[in-house]
């Protein structure tokens, strides 16, 4: 059994700096298989699901739409289409409250949904991949929405072409799902193993990487056996390993997650392809499978609604745009009034405002707590410098000293304590034993820096400019006065060859007197120049 | 009905201030409870009055100041402060030094620069050096321990020597007082005795001073179960006492006989106190690993020179107020390698 060997092969993990370990609540919901609940009457498709530029309305008002159908096209290299969740008519493209840390109100498609889940025409499977141009996967790919699942939702397709210059050896594929409540990523290697390995298998095609590392944290034994026993029946063992990491938040940070794997580090303000390195969720493995073996746009996806409020936790897999709302009843309602919405986990998630925001390509959780699960926040007390926050920072930085420099609009010593490492994981406050919202801070300084960069940005071009201008008119004043001296030598030639021996006095009045000429023929115009 | 969103993490907070003062003086209860066998009731007087003033200053304070008075003493640091400081002064010492000792360390040393989290120095520290350098004697006038006691203070009659300076009938400080044996070694060493005839008297244990080694062990144990508790790190406390050991040693070594042997260093004085207790208050010392290595380890060194050529015979208080001018600039050259940042790609 040489495969069952290599399967249980110990591979050396690495560790990463701090973390913590939080209750993981995932036995709330990682019980329940994934669910469709029936459809929304109304469907509210965000044009901007992804990081990049946001995608262009190509339906008319009013016009009906079929499910699969790409109702937005990308606009911009870094950009993606949205295709219909379902079939109906298209009624707005309007601002609705939308997922966002902001609370704002983003432009969305808003769909009315016929209830008969009608399929457009869709492009044909490319079943045969292997054999065909790797531009032609990734137009597919692009074509069909797929952005980066794990909840930073950069497009795909980007990230599935290697740049010329340097050489992508290891394909990392996230799996750890990390964050506390979360469990959509588990269901989905439990119940569909086998086709998020096809999607791996079409990332590592195009990539064209030697290794495939999958790790899995290791409260999710069910997932790991069913990704194993998946595995054993493709023929990517050869250069695929299923590894289990030990759980610890966040392992799934992209950086921390290929650090435990590959015992590299991402370099600072750098993405892993620097160092030969491809992340890619499970999540968005499952859609380029889709995409590329079914022809079938990224519509829909695994959502957790979880959290001691909802009255029956659970995974559901709902078209985009389904309002949280429709979900949260879906899920049985509440069990007693959440003290707050939460979209994502509790650790990196952010609080809703309303329920009316649609779940996007981005969505993996939805989190009603309870009051104990999240107490409001005590007043927060002075920093005692414990130094607990740094003991747990996984990017290493000293956050008691961060706090000190955004508390005092320090934009640039904090700075030099390298904000911009902060990947905002949250462990330092939830240490801090003075309860100081850390990440708030850290929030805002990187805000105010992006603020002012830009007011810099600005100035500097009016600077430039001004600088243009000024050597603009020094070019022109400069050319005059040398038109001048040459007008003058022209004017003076004559006389440079009279005959020698005149009396040298006479020849100076003279001189002057041609040099007053000149100058009172060419003053005019030099005024006219200048005055205006 | 909402109010402003609140930032993540949604989770509940894990630690707490109060919580961490509290396992504080859960810690310091077997060394006071050593030290109140062996030098009487006055400890626990002294306790209860500087507490008392302690917690008064911080409330007038914070009333002064226009804020809750309640958030400063919940946080119970003020009470940790006069604990640390009643511990480290004699048990008989005068109410009315207590009471400057806690003013000077709440409304000065501590409110004064902005209260808990501002101040650049160990409050307790700051105003046992006050009190040391103004009011000499009482803060140098120890009893014996009662072992080699002639009298035994009862509650009362050391309620009576604090609040009124009266001592019972037919004694006399001269009687009742006796040499620290940190003292006592300095004092004797400088008459050019060898450590062997010194330690020929009748004041010595095995590891330091009789009564006194009981002490420090007291404190050892509280630092021990603030190690496991995570309280506190141990990168203070060990090179603290690593920095003290290895100056005693070096010297041990060269002349064992006019130099007194480590574990009378480790065990003597404040030592162990200062390691576990008062050098780790995350106030006022190093925050980075490095630079708590370098911060224990001169405040160790620190306290061997004072001890054996400065003008007091410990040093502690001094060695840990030094350190914590230091402790921002160690702060600054001792910053961790952020992650990304000095690994080659590729």
């Amino acid at each position: 059994m040489a495969i069952a060997l290599k399967l249980t092969s110990k591979r050396r993990l690495w560790t990463f700096h701090g973390g913590i370990h939080v209750p993981d609540e995932k036995s709330l919901s990682n019980t329940q298989a994934i669910e469709s609940p029936p459809l929304a009457q109304r469907l509210y498709v965000p044009l901007q699901q992804h990081i990049g530029a946001p995608a262009r309305p190509l339906i008319e008002l009013g016009a009906r739409v079929l499910k699969g159908q790409m109702i937005a096209e990308p606009s911009g290299f870094i950009s993606a289409p949205v295709h219909a969740p379902s079939s109906g008519r298209l009624i707005a493209i309007e601002e609705h409250p939308v997922p966002h840390p902001s609370g704002l109100a983003a432009l969305c498609a808003v769909i009315a949904t016929d209830g008969e889940d009608t399929w457009a025409e869709l492009p044909p499977p490319l079943t045969d991949y292997p054999q065909l141009d790797a531009a032609l996967i990734r137009e597919r790919i692009l074509w069909a929405g797929v952005v980066g699942m794990g909840g930073a939702s950069f497009p795909t397709n980007v990230k599935l072409t290697p740049g010329t210059d340097r050489k992508i050896q290891t394909l990392v594929i996230n799996g750890a799902e990390c964050e506390p409540y979360i469990s959509c990523d588990d269901r989905l290697m439990r119940e569909r193993a086998g086709h998020v390995l096809e999607g791996v298998r079409i990332m590592h095609h195009l990539l064209g990487v030697r290794a495939v590392m999958i790790g899995i944290e290791d409260n999710k034994p069910e997932a790991i056996e069913a990704m194993r026993l998946a595995l054993a029946e493709t023929d990517m063992h050869d250069y695929t390993e299923i590894l289990p990491i030990p759980t610890l938040y966040p392992s799934g940070g992209e950086k921390q997650l290929i650090r435990i794997l590959t015992g590299k580090e991402v370099p600072t303000s750098g993405i892993p392809a620097q160092i030969g390195i491809v992340c890619q969720n499970v999540g968005t493995a499952a859609a380029v499978a889709d995409a590329v073996l079914l022809g079938r746009p990224l519509i829909s996806r695994v959502v957790t609604v979880s959290g001691r409020s909802i009255a029956r936790p659970s995974n559901v897999e709902v078209p985009v745009g389904t309002p949280a709302e429709h979900l949260i009843s879906h899920c049985g309602g509440y069990r007693e009034t959440p003290r707050k919405l939460v979209c994502g986990g509790p650790m990196m998630g952010f609080e809703l405002r309303s329920a009316e925001v649609p779940i996007t390509k981005a969505t993996n959780c939805l989190l009603a707590l309870t009051p104990e699960e999240s107490p409001s926040p005590e007043p927060a007390l002075a920093c005692i410098r414990c130094g607990r926050c740094a003991e747990v920072c996984p990017a290493k930085l000293l956050p008691q000293q961060m706090y000190w420099y955004a508390r005092s609009k320090d934009l640039d010593r904090i700075q030099d304590y390298n904000l911009f490492d902060c990947i905002e994981c949250g462990c330092c406050a939830q240490v801090c034993p003075s309860h100081i919202p850390l990440v708030q801070y850290y929030r805002y300084a990187k805000t105010e820096i992006w603020a002012r960069e830009k007011d810099r940005r600005k100035s500097e071009l009016a600077r430039a400019r001004h600088a243009a201008k000024q050597a603009r008119l020094e070019r022109q004043e400069q050319e005059r006065q040398a038109r001048l001296r040459k007008q003058k030598e022209a004017l003076e030639t004559p006389k440079a060859a009279d005959p020698e021996g005149e009396d040298p006095k006479k020849a100076l009045i003279e001189a002057a007197r041609r040099r007053a000429a000149a100058k009172k023929a060419v003053t005019p115009p030099r005024q006219l120049t200048t005055d205006n | 009905m909402k109010t402003a969103l609140v930032s993540s993490p949604h989770v509940p907070r894990l630690n707490r201030v109060d919580r961490i003062m509290f396992e504080v003086l859960l810690a310091l209860i077997p060394g006071i409870a050593a030290m109140t066998w062996f030098f009487g009731w006055g400890l626990l007087v002294n306790i209860t009055l500087a507490v008392t003033f302690a917690v008064l200053a911080e409330a007038a304070v914070m009333l002064a100041r226009g804020r809750s008075p309640w958030i400063a003493i919940g946080d119970l640091s003020a009470v940790v402060t006069a604990v640390l400081f009643a511990i480290s002064v004699p048990p008989t010492l005068p109410w009315w030094l207590t009471l400057i000792g806690m003013l000077f360390a709440i409304v000065l040393v501590k409110q004064l620069y902005g209260g808990m989290g501002y101040n650049p120095f160990n409050p307790a520290m700051a105003a046992y050096v006050f009190l040391l350098i103004s009011y000499p004697v009482a803060m140098t006038t120890w009893l014996a321990p009662s072992m080699l006691a002639e009298h035994s203070f009862s509650f009362m009659e050391s309620l009576r020597l604090i609040l009124t300076g009266g001592l019972p009938t037919g004694l006399e400080w001269d009687a009742i007082s006796s040499a620290t044996p940190l003292d006592e070694m300095r004092g004797k060493l400088d008459l050019g005795l060898t450590i062997e005839q010194i330690r020929q008297g009748p004041v010595w244990g095995e590891l330091g001073g009789r009564g006194w080694e009981w002490v420090a062990g007291g404190f050892l144990l509280g630092g021990l179960y603030l190690l496991w508790r995570r309280v506190i790190g141990w990168h203070i406390p060990i090179s603290m006492l690593l920095g003290l050991l290895i100056g005693a040693g070096v010297f041990w070594i060269i002349d064992p006989q006019t130099h007194p042997f480590p574990a009378f260093h480790l065990f003597s004085g404040a030592a162990i106190l200062g390691a576990f207790f008062i050098a780790t208050d995350p106030v006022t010392a190093c925050t980075t690993k490095q630079g708590q290595l370098i911060f224990g380890a001169s405040i160790g060194v620190t306290v061997y020179v004072i001890r054996s050529w400065g003008g007091y015979p410990d040093a502690v208080a001094f060695a840990v107020l030094l350190m914590n001018i230091a402790a921002p600039t160690i702060d600054y050259y001792t910053q961790p390698r952020v992650f990304g940042h000095g690994e080659k790609p590729g």
